[in-house]
């Protein structure tokens, strides 16, 4: 699997969305299931697949897809998007 | 304001000398602007003051202000999320408005005080209540929020409680088996630790002790109900210890109206003032400024509410003012005790929702 795909399997998991949902235009709170609960569940769903450990300031960050991979690109330079 | 600059204040570093003189500037710009922002706010000040105000002081609101009316210093259209104090169905709960700028401000400050106590590495965190205290959204008031917004600072989140509150023993010992030797972070509401986990934990026959080795356990939501009971601080803390091992375990106070600057206990058990927050104890008779060690109504004063007036409060909790600066955990600022809820007062602590 791309780096991508686990990453819109980890967003079609954490914040049950439908896989047509899941593009760059997916703002953390501009979508009603990704409220701050989902947001937790998110952070430990991308965590695991990725084998990660954000730091808060990352968490607080990741306020959209297109944050994700940005932030997710920090921690691992071997993937991409 | 500039927070830019404000959110880099040492937040346990300055005496009175260097901190008031910018607190209070930065008061005065907030009332300014709530004044100006805010109708409702007005018509309170204009009524009570005739508009001659904000020279050199800024009045408290009643915190029981924002039960009735909906206070808010931005357009409708701002309006991100309205979160509501604890409060059992049949109580009156606080509204409180917020847009996206307050909300990441709250975050960011509540981030800046529990990394002095937790460090700046999340830990494995147990959460003592049930997981659907953050799902179910009609009991989704000020419990969830806390458990929430504490949540950033874990990882691999445990819930010690089942949905009927008795214990979950297969996730606390996988837990506590798994990492006994590292840090960990164990959060919940003061009672809720006290009935349903340490308690519940004592009657436990197979294994009631436990030895964690380097564990912090911040707990809040009011003493109310442990009062009845008569177990003080200390007694909470030392059956912590007794049933956990090794732990800190510290209180702190705060409230939804001012969700972000909490006040946390020291070693010694004072609850300490961060940087962008004051205390104030006041007379229960005329409301004047109560000396130090006088128990008096606690008013609590916050540089972060900018889409809601409520950055001076009187709340319903009576407290003594122990110092200023000369705390001997180290700490600058001024240090307190709350006491307990003023008389007739509801019942409204975080963690006396579950009666």
């Amino acid at each position: 699997m791309t780096a991508l795909t686990i990453l819109i399997n980890a967003f079609e998991n954490a914040l049950e969305l439908p896989i047509s949902e899941i593009n760059d235009s997916l703002e953390y709170n501009s979508h009603k299931k990704w409220d701050s609960t989902a947001h937790m569940i998110l952070i430990a769903q991308l965590e695991n697949d990725f084998d990660v450990m954000f730091d808060i300031d990352d968490i607080i960050d990741m306020s959209s897809f297109v944050k994700a991979k940005e932030i997710l690109l920090k921690y691992d330079g071997k993937i991409s998007f | 304001m500039d927070w830019d600059k404000l959110i880099e204040l040492p937040i346990y570093q300055l005496n009175k000398a260097d901190k008031m003189p910018i607190f209070n500037e930065h008061l005065i710009q907030l009332a300014q602007h709530h004044y100006q922002q805010s109708e409702n706010y007005r018509d309170i000040i204009n009524f009570l003051y005739q508009g001659s105000v904000f020279e050199n002081e800024v009045p408290a609101l009643a915190v029981r202000l924002f039960k009735h009316h909906l206070l808010k210093s931005i357009n409708d259209k701002d309006i991100f999320k309205i979160t509501t104090s604890s409060g059992t169905t049949s109580q009156q709960v606080s509204r409180i408005v917020l847009d996206k700028e307050n909300i990441s401000r709250q975050q960011k400050i509540l981030v800046k005080i529990v990394q002095q106590w937790l460090g700046r590495k999340r830990l494995p965190m147990l959460i003592i209540d049930h997981p659907n205290v953050i799902k179910d959204k009609f009991s989704y008031s000020a419990r969830g929020v806390g458990i929430q917004g504490l949540s950033l600072f874990g990882h691999h989140h445990t819930y010690a409680l089942n949905e009927d509150m008795t214990l979950n023993m297969n996730a606390i010992e996988e837990f506590f088996e798994k990492y006994t030797a590292e840090p960990v972070f164990i959060f919940g509401f003061t009672f809720i630790i006290w009935q349903y986990f340490i308690q519940a934990l004592k009657k436990e026959k197979t294994k009631a002790q436990f030895c964690l080795r380097n564990a912090t356990l911040l707990h809040s939501g009011g003493w109310k109900k442990l009062q009845e009971q008569a177990v003080s601080n200390q007694e909470f803390t030392a059956q912590c210890q007794q049933v956990l091992g090794k732990v800190n375990v510290h209180n702190f106070y705060g409230m939804v109206e001012q969700t972000g600057t909490i006040y946390v206990e020291c070693e010694l058990g004072y609850l300490h003032c961060p940087v962008w927050s004051d205390v104030i104890i006041r007379s229960k008779k005329d409301l004047t400024p109560e000396k130090n060690g006088v128990e008096g109504i606690i008013q609590v004063n916050s540089l972060l509410p900018t889409s809601y007036p409520g950055h001076a409060l009187l709340t319903e909790d009576l407290g003594v003012l122990l110092g200023e600066d000369d705390c001997a955990c180290g700490r600058k600022g001024k240090y307190f005790r709350v006491n307990g809820r003023l008389a007739k007062a509801e019942v409204r602590g975080c963690s006396d929702t579950q009666a």
